[in-house]
């Protein structure tokens, strides 16, 4: 696929680019970046005069559903609502059913992305046999199967030996454990965060200190094995300090944290919307603040959705009743613009530094920059569109989301993988899926 | 103060006229009560749905029975269990009511949210019967009306709640009640008992019996939910009634003209022991006989009832 990509703002934090420049994009790749360039006849032209031309976002977590959850997402539906959110890969989770712990299940779900998928889909395997975190998973043939880290998201593995064990095994492959680090022990019965509001609502809640116990035993036992250890959606102020302390004492960590975590509180659960409900909870005006901060000054890695789609039923009942999680590839881009960049929070440099480079690193992908012989995944965004955050209008299946509504200026303009629009005005544009390519060999 | 709200959801959105103008209305009610033909024609024609999800004799007769005083045709739908696994969500359940077109529905739940979930489903009046550990507050307003008969006011006086606060919706409405009518209120129990940052309601805390009873004008002892307690939260039961049994002897600690009270049902000789729940401070059953007029004012402020009966 052949594009020339004109006049945009092209920023890639990852080679230090920040300027008005074309981009030539031949057979798939980034052929260069200039100014005047001028393409082979024939090549389509991208009038991009005004929008900002990135890397293609990369969104580190996410849950796909299929095999087993169709009814709430598939492969097909997931990345069409990546591509409409400007993301042009994603790293699904093993969670689905069968659970991604063996190379037949990671083979089924990159044979759906090839044929179905609309942007690149990195697996992620299992980190214990059926999340059940009493046997390892089949980790070395997951790994080449092409499974790009190791998780048991959404079932914290207590059991530390066996944690110990799968960060040993793993060594060779290079691999992240990403780590849903919460104590089941401690969590409970919670359904969100523990605190003045929990009280008042009368709902169980979730210390932060679930959530700290296990950062703190995962940097221990990442420190004690010499493993990287990912902690997924970093939640709390605690997390950041314990996070930040292992950083600089040269530990092999990374962390991301979710856009809802970083603009919602526990204040949003008054009213008991079931769209407030994820795990790890809303937190406090102080954890909320303290994730912007080390967002901002590189503490934590990235940003990851954790697009986690659940159907009407699971998501309209009671509060107790109701399924953790919320879909996040569609807002996430837009409300980081409008309510982090706008107001001056966080740089636009800074925001799609943790949407490339950022994930791109952790799992060991080739993406996240524009570097000339770069597969050409680009996202370019538009930053005076205003819109309002409408679910009836999402790609994804399922429509669990507390931003309805929701008006925003800001949003992803096109998206294209491998030099091929696959979005463009929020529509997607037909075609073959891809499946991601990881640096080096394991 | 007229009466505008569709619903009665909780304590803490009411303002302190219309918690007045509910104890004012049950107060009038209590003569229906005592009438040798306990029978007014007021909601005559009106249906009222008893929805429980959990298990209640008390509550569930007294909303019966006040219903019935006042004429409504009171039914009684018994939901068994409260898991959507089995079949049939609230909300499915919510829609299913609504199609009956009842004029109220009160709702009992073991989740907290729920009453506040039916109210935006359903075009009637609901009544929160109890949701979850959230609220309460029908029993916050006979408790209220208790001690309004009582003491003859409420302004200034002090209550101990005692006990299991953290699952109380008990404890939660009358925080809120007590709080807005110009009361003090102390809760109290083992730590594990008190919810974090409870004192962000307005309430103080201690973690010893006689500390917090000594000196109060009311004290309320919660029931203990045993099953969920045992081993994690409290040692035992026999470890729980010796240091937060309120018997004769901890009594001693409190003023001669206190008020004891008790939601119910009463574990006789945990929280409390047998000779104090029947003794002579105990207001215990006055708070059931209050149940019903209580009751029957909401029902007939809600149905729309629009002078006194």
């Amino acid at each position: 696929m052949n594009a020339l990509i004109r006049g945009g703002r092209v920023l890639d934090p990852a080679h230090d680019v920040d300027a008005v420049q074309d981009v030539l994009i031949q057979d798939g790749k980034i052929s260069r970046l200039g100014t005047g360039l001028r393409a082979p006849d024939g090549t389509p032209t991208i009038e991009a005069g005004g929008k900002v031309v990135c890397p293609g976002f990369i969104d580190a977590h996410v849950h796909l559903r299929e095999p087993g959850y169709e009814y709430k997402e598939t492969v097909a539906t997931g990345t069409k609502a990546a591509a409409a959110g400007g993301f042009t890969a994603v790293a699904c989770m093993a969670n689905t059913n069968p659970v991604n712990d063996n190379r037949s299940v990671t083979d089924y779900v990159l044979a759906k992305a090839r044929s179905e998928g609309a942007v690149r889909v990195y697996p992620i395997g299992a980190v214990s046999r059926g999340l059940e975190g009493k046997e390892l998973a089949e980790l070395a043939e997951l790994a080449e199967a092409g499974c790009v880290a190791f998780s048991d998201d959404g079932h914290p593995v207590m059991n530390s030996a066996l944690l110990r064990h799968a960060m040993e095994y793993t060594l060779p492959f290079g691999l992240p454990i990403i780590s849903h680090a919460e104590d089941a022990h401690l969590t409970g019965g919670g359904v969100m965060n523990e605190g003045a509001v929990s009280t008042e609502l009368g709902l169980a809640g979730r210390p932060s200190a679930a959530e700290e116990v296990m950062v703190a035993r995962d940097l221990c036992l990442a420190e004690l094995t010499g493993a990287h250890v990912h902690i997924a959606h970093i939640s709390t102020a605690g997390a950041v300090r314990l996070l930040r302390d292992a950083k600089a004492r040269g530990i092999r960590v990374t962390a991301e944290v979710t856009p809802h975590h970083l603009l919602l509180t526990e204040e949003a659960v008054r009213g008991y919307d079931p769209n407030t409900k994820m795990n790890p909870p809303l937190r406090t005006k102080r954890d909320r603040e303290a994730l912007v901060e080390a967002l901002a000054d590189g503490t934590i890695d990235c940003i990851a959705t954790d697009h986690a789609p659940h159907a009407v039923a699971e998501k309209e009942g009671d509060y107790d009743q109701a399924a953790f999680g919320i879909v996040g590839l569609e807002t996430a881009v837009s409300l980081l613009l409008d309510r982090l960049v706008r107001p001056g929070l966080l740089d636009l440099r800074t925001l799609v530094s943790r949407l490339t480079v950022g994930p791109a690193r952790l799992l060991n992908l080739r993406g996240g920059s524009l570097a000339a012989g770069a597969d050409a995944d680009v996202t370019i965004l538009d930053l005076e569109r205003r819109l309002t955050i409408d679910p009836r209008a999402f790609h994804s299946k399922s429509r669990n989301t507390p931003f309805d509504g929701w008006e925003v200026t800001g949003m992803p303009w096109m998206t294209l993988v491998g030099g091929r629009v696959v979005m463009w005005e929020r529509v997607i544009k037909g075609g073959a899926g891809k499946t991601g390519a990881r640096t080096g060999a394991s | 103060m007229g009466w505008t709200r569709k619903d009665l959801l909780t304590m803490q959105e009411l303002e302190p006229a219309e918690i007045g103008s509910i104890l004012d209305t049950a107060a009038s009610m209590k003569e229906i009560a005592a009438r040798e033909i306990k029978k007014v024609p007021t909601l005559r024609g009106r249906t009222v749905v008893n929805l429980f999800y959990e298990p209640s004799t008390r509550t569930r007769t007294s909303f019966e029975i006040a219903g019935k005083w006042l004429s409504a045709d009171v039914v009684n739908w018994s939901a068994p269990g409260s898991s959507a696994a089995k079949g049939e969500s609230l909300l499915d359940t919510a829609r299913n009511i609504a199609a009956m077109s009842p004029d109220v529905v009160v709702v009992r739940h073991g989740a907290a949210g729920a009453a506040a979930l039916l109210a935006k489903a359903l075009r009637c009046a609901v009544v929160n019967a109890g949701d979850g550990a959230h609220e309460h507050p029908t029993q916050a307003l006979l408790d209220l009306l208790t001690i309004r008969e009582k003491k003859g006011h409420l302004e200034g006086l002090s209550v101990a709640i005692v006990g299991d606060i953290a699952r109380s919706r008990v404890a939660r409405s009358n925080i809120h009640g007590m709080r807005k009518l110009g009361m003090t209120v102390t809760v109290a129990g083992p730590p594990t008992l008190i919810p974090p940052f409870v004192q962000e309601l307005g309430v103080k805390v201690s973690h010893r019996l006689e500390e917090a009873i000594a000196n109060v004008d009311v004290i309320m002892m919660l029931r203990l939910q045993q099953e969920r307690m045992m081993g994690a939260l409290i040692p035992s039961l026999r470890e729980y009634a010796r240091y937060w049994g309120l018997t004769p002897t901890s009594l001693g600690a409190a003023r001669q003209d206190v008020l004891i009270m008790h939601p119910g049902p009463v574990n006789r000789g945990i929280e409390i022991a047998p000779e104090v729940a029947d003794g002579p401070y105990s207001v215990i059953l006055d708070q059931v006989a209050n149940g019903v007029a209580v009751r029957m004012a909401v029902l007939f402020l809600l149905a729309g009832g629009k002078a006194q009966p």
